[in-house]
């Protein structure tokens, strides 16, 4: 089975700077897929040229076995919700849901009940003659998404669409929205910079940085697997430290990390690099706090953070590495003395990248 | 977004008619110039630099100019302060008030000036009466005559641009220069008076400009005193073209060389970009105090608005009636009528409606065209189309109307020339031409205001271009496309120094019948036509307040 949705190698250059560097990506019917990156990583470039804004230097957009690169906007058939909504302000909420189904020629009775459904959809119904200055900022987030979807487009694009919410309308509104797509079965490109709505959202995960894809996976692959260090840097919390690798151990692999030798588990998926200097990229989970004893790294716990009845303490240790370790909440003090070592339980959490991090 | 080809094609049509209109007039004045029947000469320069009266004519203009930025300046600037930052009693409906002389078309604000001030006028023939004198007090003329007008007509824009300052300055700032130890003075000179630089700017290059272009006050004003806006006119009139066209090239350096002075000030009323509330107006509390400020501040406001009741009431008397009494012995309705009903006096108000209705069209929809393709940057024709529409606000509308009336006159369709003077299109283009910058800013303003991804959305909702400008771009646009209207048609409709340079007997404007009514001395009928003016700007402009802002 071909895949619905298929952008293949799009390029895309303004005054010579590549925004959008060779990106190939292909969404099966119904798909949710986020695109993740810090901002100027090409995501909301990439969504331009999914609405057509923009024409792609190279590549094509290809939907249903359709190319679709030359087509304007206006004829692609893309629903959009917009970073800051673009509602029309002077219409009201009905005569926004309306106008894209206008423009498929529906009118009368048809087009009453279609506006209703859009509505009811978003939890909005009865909301049709409200003015969109009367609504607050997640109403207007589904109005938007009502109109977007009432004309039943092919694929569903949404850009940035929870930025402009208050932390906790946000998550909330994250749940709405999934709940509705799903519902409606579209395939759905999202565009995001917060990892958290990539990874609730999405059923698959598209890590972008200079304009390059980065890593394609589920949200446990991109955990689990980070392809290279700005992967897993970018993906859950995570430190990092300059260790050696000696080679393999019975548990997975032997390394030092400031003169004191570990073994830790092999990171899944990802090739081990050769022997020799390598950047280790650690989750807080994956180190436990020990006193200082042989086998453990010497540090200094320099402040925690609660969360919840465990904390996260941050470590400096003697050779200079801050790292980030989850704890009960009250095992240690802050300025306390104690040992790292990697956690008992195995399962991933270091991950071996070169030392250039590729 | 991409610009699709049917759009560049039109950015490219607009360039070419705009290129047409309004630089190509310019460039032909500039060549007729040092043309001569027989080729190229500088005999016209020669015989410009050698009069001593064209040095005394542009001397009189910059130092007209001068003069009046700086006494329009000591009138708006503590108006500005005191409306701005204290709370008056009435303060409201003065500071209204105080703008007042904005809807007097130049024409119409020197006929009131001349029923107060001239030699027979209401206030001379009071203090001639008061003091016992033979003679008027004063002879309305020459210079002072002319400052006196300038300084009425535009200490608002130094009122208006200064106190939109003021409210929209960051109180804070204030409260930071207080707690740093700054006194009231320091503070002034330090934090305010800085951060009021671009509006003061803007406010003395408008009145700048204004003074240098205005023909108005010192035409029917002048006397023997010279001004190069008047003095092109008479050569034109004496048959030397040529020479003229040396004047008015003289004339457009000048207004270039302001222009390039005050450089730093042309983005007015932008505000500096800090967000913060305007600090609280200071109330005045001390009982005396507010009876004083009340009082002058009243006194204020009727001197302001004599001028608007001197044309009411002039308007309100029969002709001959009223020659030496304070008051006049008796009131008629006639005056109105007789430019009612008489059709031939009708004519001028018809007129003047017509013109300035279809240059107002004309003017918004080239400013929408270019404001939009300017926004959108489709093109790089955006930055010359945006520099055109501003250029006319630029040129002295002398220059402007000499250059219409010298490419217009020719039939020459393959050099783009064809006859226009003469015919009643003449004027409307004119008008159109002029009104350019005012209409295009207000729209560009509404243009640039507009969110981008509105029209985005529209297409992925998939509404073709003409479907999402009537439903989406125009309706949001209806405040600045109102204001940009109001400000065209007003301007157009009392316009008096094109008008005389270019109208025919059929085309004959307001203004024009206001100048042969005051010669044939029916100044009832004359200052009818000013009050019928006054009131058809003041009601287009709280039209286009109004509905601008409820939009």
């Amino acid at each position: 089975m071909t895949a619905f949705l298929q952008l293949e190698g799009l390029v895309k250059r303004f005054d010579g700077v590549v925004a959008v560097d060779r990106v190939w990506l292909a969404m099966e019917r119904g798909e949710l897929l986020a695109l993740l990156g810090p901002s100027g990583s090409g995501k909301t470039t990439t969504l331009r040229l999914l609405a057509g804004f923009d024409t792609p230097d190279e590549g094509r957009v290809v939907v249903d076995g359709e190319d679709v690169t030359g087509i304007a906007p206006v004829s692609r058939r893309f629903g959009m919700v917009f970073q800051h909504y673009a509602l029309f302000p002077h219409l009201d909420v009905r005569a926004n849901v309306a106008f894209g189904l206008e423009s498929l020629g529906v009118h009368g009775p048809e087009l009453d009940r279609r506006v209703e459904r859009a509505l009811a959809l978003v939890d909005l119904a009865g909301f049709g003659p409200r003015r969109i200055g009367q609504l607050s900022g997640g109403q207007q987030q589904r109005v938007a998404l009502a109109r977007a979807l009432a004309p039943e487009p092919r694929v569903l694009l949404l850009d940035e669409p929870l930025s402009n919410l208050d932390p906790t309308l946000r998550e909330r509104t994250r749940r709405e929205i999934r709940e509705v797509i799903h519902r409606v079965g579209i395939t759905t490109v999202l565009v995001t910079h917060e990892q958290d709505e990539a990874f609730e959202l999405g059923d698959r995960v598209a890590v972008m940085r200079s304009g390059r894809l980065e890593q394609v996976g589920t949200p446990d692959e991109l955990y689990g697997a980070p392809a290279n260090a700005f992967v897993a840097g970018f993906v859950g919390r995570s430190t990092m430290a300059s260790v050696t690798i000696l080679g393999p151990s019975s548990r997975g692999v032997r390394i030092v990390v400031e003169g004191i030798e570990w073994d830790v588990d092999a990171p899944a998926g990802a090739t081990l690099p050769p022997p020799g200097p390598a950047l280790m990229l650690v989750r807080p989970e994956a180190l436990r706090l020990t006193p200082p004893d042989a086998g453990a790294i010497p540090a200094t716990i320099t402040s925690r953070r609660f969360v919840g009845p465990s904390a996260v303490f941050t470590a400096r240790t003697d050779g200079g590495t801050v790292l980030e370790v989850v704890a009960p909440s009250q095992s240690v003090p802050a300025g306390a003395r104690v040992g790292l070592m990697p956690s008992r339980r195995m399962g991933g959490g270091i991950h071996l990248f070169p030392p250039d991090g590729r | 977004m991409k610009s699709p080809r049917r759009v560049r094609l039109g950015a490219a049509l607009l360039l070419a008619l705009l290129l047409w209109l309004v630089a190509y007039p310019l460039v032909l004045v500039l060549l007729e110039g040092i043309r001569a029947p027989t080729g190229w000469t500088l005999a016209f320069v020669r015989q410009f630099l050698a009069r001593p009266t064209e040095w005394e004519a542009l001397w009189g203009s910059l130092w007209i100019s001068v003069a009046s930025v700086l006494l329009a300046g000591a009138i708006g600037i503590p108006l500005a302060f005191l409306f701005a930052r204290y709370d008056l009693p009435g303060g409201r409906l003065l500071g209204g008030l105080v703008a007042l002389p904005a809807v007097l078309p130049p024409l119409v604000g020197v006929l009131a000036f001349l029923f107060l001030y001239g030699e027979t006028g209401f206030v001379s023939l009071l203090v001639q009466r008061i003091f016992g004198l033979t003679d008027p007090p004063w002879r309305l003329q020459g210079a002072g005559a002319i400052l006196l007008v300038h300084a009425y007509s535009m200490y608002v824009y130094f009122y208006l641009f200064v106190r939109a300052a003021l409210q929209s300055f960051d109180g804070s700032l204030l409260e930071a220069a207080a707690s740093l130890g700054a006194g009231r003075w320091r503070t002034l000179w330090l934090v305010v008076l800085p951060q009021l630089r671009p509006a003061l700017g803007g406010a003395a290059l408008l009145t700048f400009m204004t003074s240098l272009a205005s023909f108005s006050a010192p035409y029917i004003f002048g006397g023997g005193f010279r001004v190069m806006p008047t003095q092109i006119v008479a050569t034109r009139l004496n048959g030397d073209d040529r020479l003229a066209m040396v004047e008015t090239l003289s004339l457009t350096l000048l207004a270039l060389v302001a222009l390039w002075v005050f450089r730093g000030a042309r983005e007015t009323g932008e505000g500096t970009g800090s967000k913060g509330t305007a600090p609280a107006r200071i109330p005045v509390r001390h009982p005396a105090a507010r009876v004083a400020v009340a009082a002058a501040g009243w006194g204020l406001a009727t001197v302001l608005l004599l001028p608007h009741l001197t044309l009411l009431l002039v308007s309100l008397v029969p002709v001959g009636t009223w020659t030496t009494e304070p008051v006049p012995p008796a009131y008629t309705l006639r005056n109105y009528l007789t430019l009612l009903q008489d059709p031939v006096r009708a004519r001028p108000l018809a007129n003047s409606l017509w013109l300035a209705t279809v240059a107002t069209a004309a003017a918004v929809a080239i400013a929408l065209a270019g404001a939009i393709s300017s926004a959108r940057r489709a093109g790089r024709d955006a930055r010359a189309i945006e520099t055109l529409l501003a250029l006319p606000w630029a040129v002295p509308g002398t220059v402007f109307a000499i250059a219409l009336a010298t490419a217009f006159s020719v039939h020459a369709p393959w050099a783009g020339r064809v006859i226009l003077v003469g015919t009643i299109w003449i004027l409307p283009l004119a008008y159109l031409v002029r009104n350019l910058p005012i209409t295009s800013r207000a729209i560009l303003a509404g243009v640039r205001a507009l969110d981008p991804s509105l029209d985005e959305a529209a297409a992925t909702l998939g509404a073709g271009r003409a479907r999402t400008l009537r439903r989406i771009t125009l309706p949001l646009l209806r405040p600045a496309l109102l204001a940009g209207a109001s400000l065209a048609f007003v301007t157009a409709l009392g316009d008096f120094v094109t008008s005389i340079m270019l109208y025919t007997y059929d085309t004959r404007p307001i203004s024009l019948e206001i100048l042969s009514s005051l010669r044939q001395a029916d100044v009832g009928v004359a200052a009818a036509y000013g009050v019928v003016l006054m009131l058809v700007s003041a009601a287009v402009f709280a039209v286009g307040a109004e509905r601008g802002s409820a939009g």
